[in-house]
Formats: C-alpha cells, structure tokens, sequence
C-alpha cells in the first residue's frame, strides 16, 4: 500500500513525466510557428504559477503581480544590453523583484495590511511603476546604454544564451526547452515547498491567519517570504519574457496584465498549481482564435466567457474538471472500486 | 481521506494528459499557389478600434480593386486580417503568423508607435514586406519598412509658422505625456524659437487625465496668443469640452498636431467647441482634386453605412496598397528585393492625397501636405505645401549607407 | 488674490469629482463587499444615456439627473438579478465576474453605438475672477457633490429603508427574520449604487469624450479612493476624496499632473500603510 505521502507526489510526478515529454517532443514534432506560440505559453504560465502560488497556498491576493513582471523585464533589457552577455542578467532579474518583493511584504505586512487593501496597495505600487516608466521617453533616461522608451519601450533586447556562453544565442527550439524545463523546475520546487513545513503554515496562515499567530508562528515573516518567492518567479517570467519578445514595453506593468494574470488563476483554479497553467493556455489560445474572425466584438465574447464561466464553474476549470472526472469515475468504478497507479 | 487524496492525483494526471493533447494543434495553412496573401494587423476592438476600423476596411476595398483589375501576376490578392485587440503581445503573435504561417506577402498595420516596433523587427527578421501608414514621431531606420505616415518635419514645421503668423508669437504646448507627444513638443519648441517664437510652457498630461482645471488656469495666467495641442486619446478629449465650458473658445486659438488625425474626435467633439482648431496633415477629405473626389466617391459607394472615416490614418492604407501593387506589376515579381527597388526608383506616384513619392535614402513618403481650419466638421484646406521632405529622419538614417539598418532613432533635438 | 480663489475653487472641483465617481463604487463595496469592476461601464452607461437622449430632443437637465439614474440603476438591478446575487460572500468571484460584464459592456457600446457618437456641450459658460475665467459647471460639479454626500447621509441616517439597508449588511439573518426581505434590500442597494455612477456619468458627460472606453479612466481612482477610505459608505468618501484629492490638485498646480497624479498615488500608499482597514477603520470608525 503507497502511502499518503507517495500518492500526492504521485500527482505531480504525472504531470512533470507528461511535462518533461512535452519538453523533448515538442521542437521534434511542430513547426517553429507552433513552438514559438508555446514558448509563450510556457513563459506566461511561470507567470501565472506566481501569482498561483502566493494567492492558493499563502492567501495574499496580489493585484499588482505585473510589477514583477516588467520589473523583470526591464531589468534583464537594461542589464542585457550593458552586459553583453544575458546569464546573469537573468540572475539580476530574479534578484531584484525578489528584493522588491521583500521590501513590498515588509512595507504591507509589517503593517498589517489584509486581503483587499492589501490588494489595492499592490495595484498602486505597480500603477505608480507603469507611470513612472511610461515618463521616460527622453534621451536623458538611460541607464548605462539603455534607453528606457518610455511608451514604446526598449526594442532589440538580446536573446538569451545558454548560461555561461555568451556566444550561442538559443533557437527557438532550445529557449522552448530551456524555459519549458525552468517551469517544471519550479514547478516541482513549489511542490516541494508547499508539503514542506513553511508550505504547511503558509496554508495555514490562508486558513486563518489569527489562529496561526497565536499558535506562536511569526505570521508577517512567512507572508513575506510567500510574497518574496512569488516576486522572484514573477521576475523570473518577466525576464524571459522580454527575451522571447525582444522587446519589452511599460504595458508589461499595466492594470491589464495583472488582470489577465488574476484571471488566469482564477479560471483555472484557485489552490490548484496546475490549474493555472490550463488557465494561460486556454484563455491565450481563445483570445488568439478570437482575433482572427470578424464576426462579433472580441470584448462580447471574452466578458461573456469570463461571466459564465464564474457563475457556472466558480471553482474554476481545473477543480470543476478533477469534480467531473470524480463524479464520472464514481459511476463508473461504484464507490468502492479504487485503484492506484 | 487516503482514497480522495490518490484518487485527486489520479485526476491530475489524467487531467495533464488531455490538456497536452489539447494543446494548440495548428490547422494547416491552406496555401493555394494561385493566391498572394496581403496582412492587415490593425485594431479592430480596444480603445484604437476607430482608427482601426478605417484603416482595415479601405485596406480590403483596395484588395477588391485590385483583384477587379485581374488580379496581380495573374493571381488573386487575398486579405488576411487579424485584431490584435490592442494588445501589444497579439500583434507580436500575429505579425510571426503572418510571416511564418500565412507567408504573407507584404503587411500593412500598426497604428501607434509601440505597436509598430513590436511588429517591425519580427517582419525585418522574416523578410516580410511592411508597410507603416500612420503619423508618428520619426526616426524610423529600416529597408524592409515603407513608411508612409507623416514625421515632424513635414507638418509640425509647416504648422507652426501658419499659426505663428495668423495668431502671435507666444505659444503654450499641451501634450501627453509619452514618446510622440514629448518628442512633438520638442520639435514644436524647435520650430516655434526658429520662427522668432517663444513657448512659454510645456505641460505634460498622462494619457488618462481627464481633468484639465489647473492647466486652463494656467494658461490663462501666462496669456500665449496660441495653444497648441499634443494630446492623444480619449482621456484628453476632455480638454476641449472644459476649454470652452470656461469661455475660453473664442479668448485664445488652438493647433494642434493630432485633432482630427484618427478621425473621431470631430465627430465626438462638438462644432462649436472644435471649430478653429488649425491642423496640418497630409490628407483631408476636402482635398481638392479630380482624384480625391473620384476615391470619396468611391468609398462611399462601397460603404453607404459604416463609411469609414477618410484621414492620413486610412488614405495612406490605400496608398500603401496601390503602390505596392504598382511595384508588383512593374517588377513582375514578388520577390520582396525587386519590389523594394521599384519603390526606391523615385517614381511619383498621383493619390487622392496628391503626389507622393518614396525617399531612397529613408524609406519614408516625400508628399503634399495641407493646413486646414476646422469648421462644422469639415477641414477647410488653407494651404498647400508640395513635395515635403522627411527631414528629421534623413538626419539619422541612410539606407543607401546602410542597407541593413534595423532600429528606430530618437531623433535627439539637443 | 485671484489666483487663490481659482486655486481654491479646483482643490474644491478635485474633491468633487472623486466624490462623484467614488459614491456608487463606495455604496456597493462599502455595504455589500462586492468589488464592482464594471462601475467604469456603469458610469459610461450614464454618459451614453445623456448624449442619446439629448440627440432625440430632451432636455439636458432631465437626462442628466432623472433619465441617466434612472436606466443605469434599472440595469444595474438586473445586473444584481442575473449575476450578482450568486456572489455574495465571495469577493474574489465578484471581481472576475464584473470585469467580465465590464468587458461585455464596452464591446456592447462599440457595436451598437459605435464610437464617433457626439458629445453634448457644456451647460452655461465661464465666469470671471479677475483675470481668470472657470466654467460654471464647476461649480455645478461641487454642488452636486455635495448632494450626493448629502442624499446618501441623510438617506442611510435619518430613513427607515436606511435603517433597514445597514442592519441587513450587518446582520442579514436577524432582519431576516424581523420580516425584512433581504433579497430586495441587496436588490435595491445594489441598484442605488449603480443609479449613482450613472447619474455620475450624466454629470461628468459635458466635460469628457463619451466613448466606450470612458469608463477605464475612471475605475483606477475610484477603486483607490473608496478603498483608502475604508467601511463607511459616507466618512470614508468624504474623507479619502478630500485628502486625495486636494493634495494632488495642489501638486498638479505646484508641478504640473504628471506629479499630481503620481502624488494621488503615493498619498494613498502611506494611508493604507498607516491605516490598514482605510481611513474610517481607524478614525471615525463608527460613522455611516
């Protein structure tokens, strides 16, 4: 008999084993449209996994997650672009919204500061970016020998090499991979780290913070190392995603992209890793196939879709389908057929 | 508990496993050797969708044109238009869908800057023909872009004397706060102190101010004999309306460089608050040719309802299309190369606009311009200027020196 | 001496307007905890309801304070009918399913309306001071600003259906069994909120662009000022749209509005810093 412990990791090792053949298959069987499409997939989903992660399993409801993002984008743009070289560009990325993030978590959670006006100040704070950035369309803001562009952003942003050798920029094919196996990484890592025993006051902390305090654990310090993880990988996708786009523009910081990102957590399922990677791709794709037919305005049918689907599925997609597939596997099975893998 | 739990990672799994195989499975682009694929990437939902809108249907009537006349190297022109809802990451989506899927063979679109340096390195890395026909700041350095849309130096610098020499010398600049407004501001600052002039302020509004007390005040205190308007979009559109609630409609005269430029803000804004308004741009409906009245006509008999609003915005779309098709026939090929070099001969090309020609050296159009008065939402051409160069882009680009340039300048006016 | 009472006059014409378009945000947060993203798209609603009807002949006044209320608030009780009324209690689904109706709305306008409808001018004219002229639909715009602060005060105050209406946000069950419908209660506050933001776009109609998008300009400060100002419906209005937005109108006028702006901004991020529940989770705390 698997243990307890065995079985969960028995989930995760499912969709890592499927993850890790998407990573080898992939540039073999598609064409370099279809990968580049899921480059971008991959890299919206570290993103989402982001907000997954410090939202489910901390319960600390970010409006602001874009700050990150282009945080860590234009942070590997700027540093790229001095550099030279985009290895530790990328490190600077992590590095720098995992030290925003903390300074944020201090400046909310030391002052306790809870769900929606905590909510709110991450919307200022990334507000107050957008603006700031969106200023500095002069000459006179560079840094180094990067321009900052302010509306229309920093163009030709270098494509990232694999680490340590500046001289072999990725295809296509290899960034796919290479980000495709960061995401697993992390992926696995935030698994790890969710059964670990900060995991497990994190989520106590999202069940009832006050129960939590009093049982002695210093909640403020595991929120902000929560929030400090969720801004290093929110940096992590930013910085990958101005190298896939060899571009990166203040929109990255807008009220736009932190919605999407709620959205995608949402739809796919709050408390779930997985579901939000189902978010990104099914609501990329729709948005996609959306834009190429003329027949009614996008806007109807992306808020229709976005209505029905919490009035219809408010667990969201991924929870509502493991719900479908229980209720079927019960007809099917009867409630004592059972068996593992 | 032990059952759900295993039976939950059961389904997580199973779960992974159909969402792989749900993964986006491409249809095969159905390419039919007998057809030649032209992309619209224009806005046609989001808050551009009015100058989207225009632009892509003039873009499909030129198509239509087009293929009446049988088509180009005997084969039929075939649009395929995308809404990147104006998000930038759609465009980027596209434009490499059009270059790698659809094997487009030339791209009209792009509206604001962002959008077009979003699109135009991935069209230069694919080889894919584009073309740019919207007015924007200049600099842009690039052999495998034709663009149309008017810089700075060609109606900022016939506007500002105009004006000067019709309402003073004091001018005070309102723009929003972003890369083509500060740069205009610059260049009309330039302008301005080159005709004598003095700008007494610049004030920059982020671009979702609706608020504009303060500033009418201001203005009010510092007493310019012009304001000239650089606002962009529809939190701006507000200034016009508090502008005239204070009375100030008939006290000082407004230019502007962007009213009227998408098209709908003559419509939105009434006439007694925007009659007056100077502008100068490279196309007006009112355009007083044989052939400009042929093509209005035209329009309108192809789009009795939904016509499309007639500005540079969707003129130059045409022009876009009908100089590529010229270059088409005239190279007898659709190898982007010869066609890039038909278009650098000098050729004049006779548009609703009037004559234009493409510059060699940096891709960008050699045109007519007009100044117009606004009145009961017509243009009132005033003024004609012909052949303008682009001249602040041939400061910073020469593709004659460097054909494989691939980057837009800031055009720096220290 | 002039440029003081102009002065004066905006910081009072900056106040108002967040007041204006923070009430009906404020009325649906501040008593049923629902995060109303498509208050924008209710506040453009309004617009759009004054500029048809002014188009079709009626008078400017009428559709401005009776026609604009009155078809946002209608809608806004079939909106709390059809969509709201399964998300109470959940604030989050509250939130994605708003913004999909936000979505929804702008697309609606767009294809129906389109987006080149004509505005309507602004009633009455200038007035001096001095050597400055301000429009008198200032100071129109502060008075109405008033009266909203006013109306909801004395209605939720001094009105039985406000007694009603607080003692159900705060304990549904026992006037439930008082004999109060709670079900019509959120029904009508919900269409009251929503009759607000309307009548708030009626207003602010004269001095804007009427198009679809209006409504995104406006949800950012709303959102902030009815957060900073915390649980009261009414104090904490009042009090965020004052601090906020007198201290950035002044910036604005010291610097220009790109720092006001980011001066709106950085003011609300030390209240919430130093007053976590909003200003009246603090201070006045047991105010309406």
């Amino acid at each position: 008999m698997l243990s307890k412990v065995s079985k969960d990791w028995a989930g995760a090792g499912f969709v890592t084993t499927i993850g890790l053949a998407i990573l080898i298959f992939v540039p073999i069987l598609f064409d370099l449209f279809e990968v580049l499409q899921m480059t971008q997939y991959v890299v919206l989903s570290l993103f989402a996994l982001s907000l997954a992660y410090i939202w489910g399993y901390g319960g600390i409801l970010s409006f602001g997650q874009a700050g990150f993002f282009g945080l860590g984008g234009y942070t590997y743009a700027v540093a790229a672009i001095n550099m030279g070289q985009t290895t530790v560009p990328f490190l600077m990325a992590i590095g720098l919204c995992a030290l925003f993030a903390a300074a944020l978590g201090y400046f909310m959670f030391y002052g306790r500061l809870n769900d929606v006006y905590l909510g709110v100040v991450t919307l200022v704070v990334t507000l107050i970016l957008w603006k700031l950035i969106n200023h500095t369309a002069g000459p006179e803001y560079s840094i180094g020998e990067a321009r900052l562009g302010g509306f229309n952003g920093i163009p030709s942003i270098p494509i990232m090499t694999l680490p340590w050798q500046p001289d072999m920029e990725m295809e296509p094919g290899q960034m796919f991979q290479y980000f495709m196996a960061i995401l697993i990484g992390v992926y696995v890592l935030l698994h790890v780290l969710i059964k670990s025993k900060f995991g497990r006051v994190a989520i106590s902390i999202r069940e009832n913070e006050v129960r939590t305090g009093l049982l002695g654990y210093d909640v403020r310090l595991y929120k902000l190392g929560i929030f400090t993880i969720g801004g290093a990988i929110g940096g992590a996708a930013g910085a990958m995603w101005a190298t896939y786009q060899t571009f990166i523009d203040p929109n990255s910081f807008s009220l736009e992209v932190s919605a999407k990102c709620l959205i995608w957590v949402m739809a796919g399922g709050v408390g779930t890793l997985f579901g939000p990677i189902v978010g990104v791709i099914g609501l990329q794709y729709l948005s996609l196939k959306l834009g190429e037919t003329d027949l009614i305005n996008n806007l109807i049918i992306l808020g229709t879709i976005l209505m029905f689907l919490v009035l219809l599925l408010p667990k969201g997609i991924f929870p509502s389908f493991q719900d479908l597939m229980q209720w079927l596997w019960r007809r099917v099975g009867g409630s004592g057929g059972e068996r593992t893998p | 508990m032990t059952r759900d739990i295993s039976r939950r990672s059961m389904l997580k799994g199973t779960a992974a496993v159909g969402a792989a195989s749900a993964l986006p499975m491409m249809p095969f682009a159905a390419e039919a050797a007998d057809e030649i694929i032209v992309g619209g990437l224009h806005d046609l939902s989001g808050f551009l969708d009015f100058a989207g809108i225009p632009m892509n249907q003039i873009m499909l009537m030129a198509i239509e044109e087009i293929n009446a006349g049988g088509g180009l190297l005997g084969k039929k022109v075939v649009g395929q238009v995308y809404d990147p809802q104006t998000n930038m990451s759609m465009y980027s989506q596209y434009a490499t869908q059009l270059a790698l899927k659809d094997k487009a063979s030339v791209v009209m679109g792009g509206i604001t800057s962002a959008s077009r340096e979003t699109i135009r390195p991935i069209l230069h890395r694919y080889k894919t023909l584009y073309f740019y026909n919207t007015l924007y700041e200049g600099g842009v350095c690039d052999r495998n872009e034709i663009t149309l849309g008017t810089t700075p130096a060609q109606t900022v610098e016939k506007l500002v004397p105009y004006t000067m020499g019709l309402w003073g010398k004091k001018v005070y600049t309102i723009a929003a706060d972003y890369n083509y407004g500060q740069i205009t501001a610059a260049w009309v600052k330039r302008y301005v102190e080159q005709n004598g002039g003095e700008v007494v302020s610049t004030d920059f509004f982020p671009l979702d101010v609706t608020n504009f007390g303060p500033t009418i005040s201001k203005i009010q205190s510092a007493k310019p004999d012009m304001v000239m308007s650089v606002l962009v979009g529809t939190g701006h559109l507000g200034f016009y309306n508090q502008w005239a609630a204070a009375g100030m409609k008939n006290e000082i005269p407004i230019a502007s460089t962007t009213f009227g430029a998408g098209g709908a803000e003559i419509e939105i804004i009434k006439p007694e608050v925007a009659n007056g308004i100077i502008s100068c741009y490279g196309y007006y409906p009112s355009v007083d040719t044989p052939e400009n009245k042929e093509w209005v006509a035209k329009v309108n008999k192809r789009y009795p309802d939904k016509t499309p609003l007639l500005t540079e915005l969707s003129e130059f779309t045409w022009e876009g299309m009908m100089i590529w098709a010229d270059a088409v026939r005239t190279a007898g090929s659709l190898d982007r190369m010869k066609l890039i070099e038909v278009m650098e001969s000098g050729k004049v090309y006779t548009m609703p606009s009037g004559q234009c020609s493409i510059d060699p050296i940096t891709h960008h159009a050699i045109r007519d311009v007009y100044i117009a008065d606004l009145q009961d939402k017509k243009f009132v051409i005033k003024e004609k200027f012909s052949q303008v160069q682009p001249a602040d882009t041939q400061l910073v680009c020469d593709l004659k020196k460097n054909p494989n340039a691939n980057k837009h300048y800031e055009i720096s006016l220290e | 001496m002039d440029y003081s009472l102009v002065v004066a006059i905006e910081l009072l014409r900056a106040v108002a307007g967040l007041v204006l378009i923070a009430t009906g945000l404020a009325i649906i947060f501040g008593m049923m905890r629902v995060i109303n993203i498509a208050h924008g798209e209710f506040m453009m609603l309004g617009g759009y309801t004054v500029v048809l009807t002014t188009k079709l002949g009626v008078n400017i006044w009428v559709a401005i304070l009776v026609l604009a209320p009155l078809a946002v608030g209608l809608f806004g009780i079939i909106v709390e009918r059809c969509i709201i009324q399964h998300l109470y209690g959940r604030i989050i689904d509250s939130l994605l399913a708003t913004w999909g109706l936000s979505l929804f709305l702008i697309g609606f306008v767009t294809v129906v309306f389109g987006n080149t409808l004509e505005g309507v001018s602004t009633p009455f004219g200038g007035f001096a001071i001095g050597q400055y002229k301000i429009a008198i639909y200032s100071l129109f715009l502060i008075l109405a600003a008033a009266a909203f602060i006013a109306s909801v005060f004395f209605a939720l105050k001094y009105t039985k259906s406000g007694l009603i209406a607080r003692a159900t946000m705060q304990n549904p069950d026992m006037v439930e069994s008082l004999g109060v419908n709670s079900k019509i209660v959120y029904m009508t506050t919900f269409g009251i909120g929503a009759a607000f933001s309307g009548l708030a776009g009626g207003l602010l109609a004269p001095i804007s662009g009427v198009v679809p998008g209006m409504g995104v300009n406006f949800i950012g400060q709303a959102f902030i000022t009815v957060v900073t100002g915390g649980a009261a419906v009414v104090a904490g209005t009042l009090s965020a749209s004052s601090v906020l937005g007198s201290i950035s109108q002044a910036v604005t006028f010291a610097a220009g509005p790109v720092y006001g702006d980011a001066t709106l901004l950085f003011v609300a991020l030390i209240l919430l810093r130093l007053l976590p529940r909003g200003i009246t989770g603090r201070i006045f705390t047991r105010s309406i």
